[in-house]
């Protein structure tokens, strides 16, 4: 009985294709829209986090210098200190690594082939804590870390300008005016959101970088990394109370540095994206609700211009409320045929906008569910007062309809 | 012949049209019991109150004064639906303007009563073709009415009332718009059914070499009966 209500549906919807398709169009704009709205977010959203990953997952940032608030007058804060990152190192409980970083941009010399990068002077802590892996070779050795001894580990984008197909490990290459040793080379990572590639650099231990490149002690920033069971909130907390400490910031005073949470900047960055996720599905229902009156609207003609059918279906025998799940159906089919083509068409949108901002296109079987659970829901909805008022008729007065 | 029991039994049936001035009466008293197994043939002129007749005893109107009772059952007091399920099971209705579904096969059209007798596809299928069949159609099954003869349609529309079954067959002009070779058929045809399966067979028609068909015939005249061969022969 249901499938011969679904197929006497289809067969009603097909009689009037052309009047069918532009009733749906309003449910499949709708549908497309939410589909494609969602699954772009979802995309940027798994974007972010992959990319927020691959800085180093629980990642804190220390860097001297406070946000300056508007109106207040800008102080120069004074630089870290190397000291402060073994404070945090041995202080700060629930932290697995400790890593002081200073960079500059130089010319790196191999042979014949110079090649202009940012060189980073920063510790063996500094890969575990920036999800950096060693390729080849090996990391720094804590004698190198903590010596002056010049050695240095190669990004990717950086050995490939300089050694190609040759080797590079055992390699010499010139930073500045001095030579360095190559030990180790790092597993590409790619480009990071901003669109910097993030293998173009060269690590070096921090005490040769500071005497023998940059010329002073001053560390940029201490990046730790928070063990994966902690929260990165109290980490936080406890360091902002070690560096106001060493710093001697005064109680309410105002801080000189800052303690980033890549964690929140991600989820941040997420959360901006939902909102617009959800600002855009609104407007997405009003275009399902418009589709929806669209769809009661040619039921009701349907109903008026089917009189005769309802009249001769009455007389041999069918009851009320099967005329009206014959309509109710035939609303439902109606719409959910347009979400079909909606769910489609915005697939394909998001297919086509992830591609062409590079990012990952993630389909959702439980997008699809609720698009077209909707649009049939819609149809249900919209499409019971014509079928009810199909029930109500009179088989006599219908059969004698015009 | 052994007492049969009144399949249709109307006592004092009147159907008024409209309000006021302009209500019209289009059956004013009507007494009329048919037996089981009749062929009863319904005359009259045009207007006298044929058709709204046998919707009443379709179960498609409801008198406005009166009692009909259908098989023993007092009619007045069922719901739609309930009058629905009668006509599902009891009644084969033989349309005057056949009210067959346009967009739909004949094939199709037998099938629908089937449909909402929840039978199955398979049986629908093989009860629909046997009943097209048994009125020489089974070469059109997979036509749509605009595009068979007005004879054609009468005898798709004949099958449909005939594919149920049913213990009543309700004829409204069956012949109305045949010519006289394809009449002669279709009356064979039902008088065919009544004699070999019984069933009761009311038939509307204007024409009396038609009305021969039918074991007793009925005359209408302002909304009543005024004439019964039955009676007359008693
Ligand atoms: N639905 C209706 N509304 C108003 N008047 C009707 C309706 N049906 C029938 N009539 C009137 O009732 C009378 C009897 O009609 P009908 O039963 O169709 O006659 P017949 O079938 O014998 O030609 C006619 O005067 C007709 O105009
Ligand atoms: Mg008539």
């Amino acid at each position: 009985m249901f499938a011969s209500t679904i197929r006497m549906a289809l067969r009603a919807i097909a009689a009037n294709l052309m009047r069918s398709a532009l009733t749906v169009l309003g449910i499949v704009i709708g549908v497309a829209s939410v589909v494609a709205l969602v699954t772009i977010g979802e995309g940027a959203t798994a974007q972010v986090r992959s990319e927020m990953s691959a800085m180093g997952d629980n990642l804190l940032i220390v860097r001297a210098g406070a946000a300056r608030r508007p109106g207040e007058p800008h102080q120069d804060a004074a630089p870290l200190e190397l000291e402060d990152a073994f404070a945090i190192a041995q202080e700060i409980r629930g932290i697995d690594q400790a890593a002081p970083s200073s960079s500059m941009k130089t010319i790196v010399v191999q042979g014949n082939t110079n090649w202009s990068t940012s060189v980073t002077g920063t510790t063996s802590a500094y890969l575990p804590c920036r999800s950096y892996d060693i390729a080849a070779g090996r990391s720094f050795t804590q004698t190198e870390d903590n010596g002056l001894k010049p050695a240095c580990i190669l990004g990717e984008t950086v050995r490939e300008k300089l050694f190609g197909n040759d080797e590079a490990l055992g390699g010499i290459v010139r930073i500045g005016r001095t030579p360095c040793p190559v030990i180790g080379v790092m597993a590409p990572k790619g480009e990071n959101t901003m669109g910097v590639d993030q293998d173009d650099v060269v690590l070096m231990p921090i005490r040769a970088f500071s005497r023998r490149i940059r010329g002073n002690d001053d560390v940029a920033q201490i990046s730790v990394s928070v063990s994966d069971d902690r929260s990165t909130t109290a980490v936080k907390a406890s360091i902002e109370a070690l560096m106001r400490d060493r710093r001697q910031v005064s109680p309410g005073g105002m801080d000189d540095f800052e303690v980033r949470d890549m964690k929140e900047i991600a989820s941040a960055i997420s959360e901006a994206t939902n909102v617009m996720t959800g600002l855009l599905s609104a407007i997405a229902a009003v275009s399902l609700l418009v589709g929806g009156i669209g769809i009661m609207n040619i039921m009701l003609v349907s109903v008026t211009e089917r009189t005769r059918e309802i009249g001769i279906r009455l007389a041999i025998g069918a009851l009320r409320a099967e005329v009206r799940m014959q309509f109710l159906v035939e609303a439902a089919v109606l719409s959910g045929c347009g979400g079909i083509l909606g769910l489609l068409l915005g697939n394909a949108g998001a297919y086509w906008a992830t591609r062409s901002m590079d990012m990952p296109f993630i389909p959702s079987p439980s997008i699809a569910a609720v698009a077209l659970l909707f649009s049939i829901g819609v149809g249900v909805l919209f499409g019971w007062l014509p079928a009810h008022r199909a029930s109500r008729l009179d088989p006599m007065e219908a059969l004698r309809h015009e | 012949m052994s007492a049969r029991a009144p399949v249709i039994s109307l006592r004092g049936i009147s159907r008024v049209f409209g309000r006021g001035e302009s209500a019209v009466k289009a059956l004013n008293g009507v007494d009329l019991d048919v037996a089981q197994g009749e062929f009863v043939a319904v005359m009259g002129a045009s207007g006298s109150g044929k058709s709204t007749c046998m919707n009443i005893i379709g179960c498609l109107d409801r008198p406005t004064g009166g009692d009909y009772f259908f098989c023993g059952l007092e009619v007045s007091r069922l719901s739609p639906d309930e009058l629905a399920l009668i006509r599902r099971h009891q009644i084969g209705f033989i349309f005057q303007g056949f009210n067959l579904l346009a967009r739909t096969t004949a094939l199709a059209n037998v099938e629908l009563p089937l449909i909402y007798q929840r039978v199955p596809k398979k049986e629908r299928r093989t009860r629909a073709e046997e009943a097209l069949a048994a009125v020489g159609l089974s070469s059109r099954a997979h036509h749509l009415p605009n595009e068979l003869s007005g004879g054609q349609q009468q005898r798709t529309a004949i099958a449909r009332a005939l594919v149920t079954q049913p213990s009543l067959l309700l004829a409204d002009e069956p012949t109305g718009n045949l010519d006289s070779a394809t009449k002669v058929e279709v009356m064979n045809l039902l008088a065919d059914l009544n004699r070999r399966r019984g069933i009761t067979i009311v038939m509307v028609t204007h024409e009396p070499d038609m009305s021969q068909f039918a074991s007793r015939q009925v005359v209408f005249r302002d909304g009543r009966p005024v004439g019964d061969s039955q009676k007359e022969a008693l």
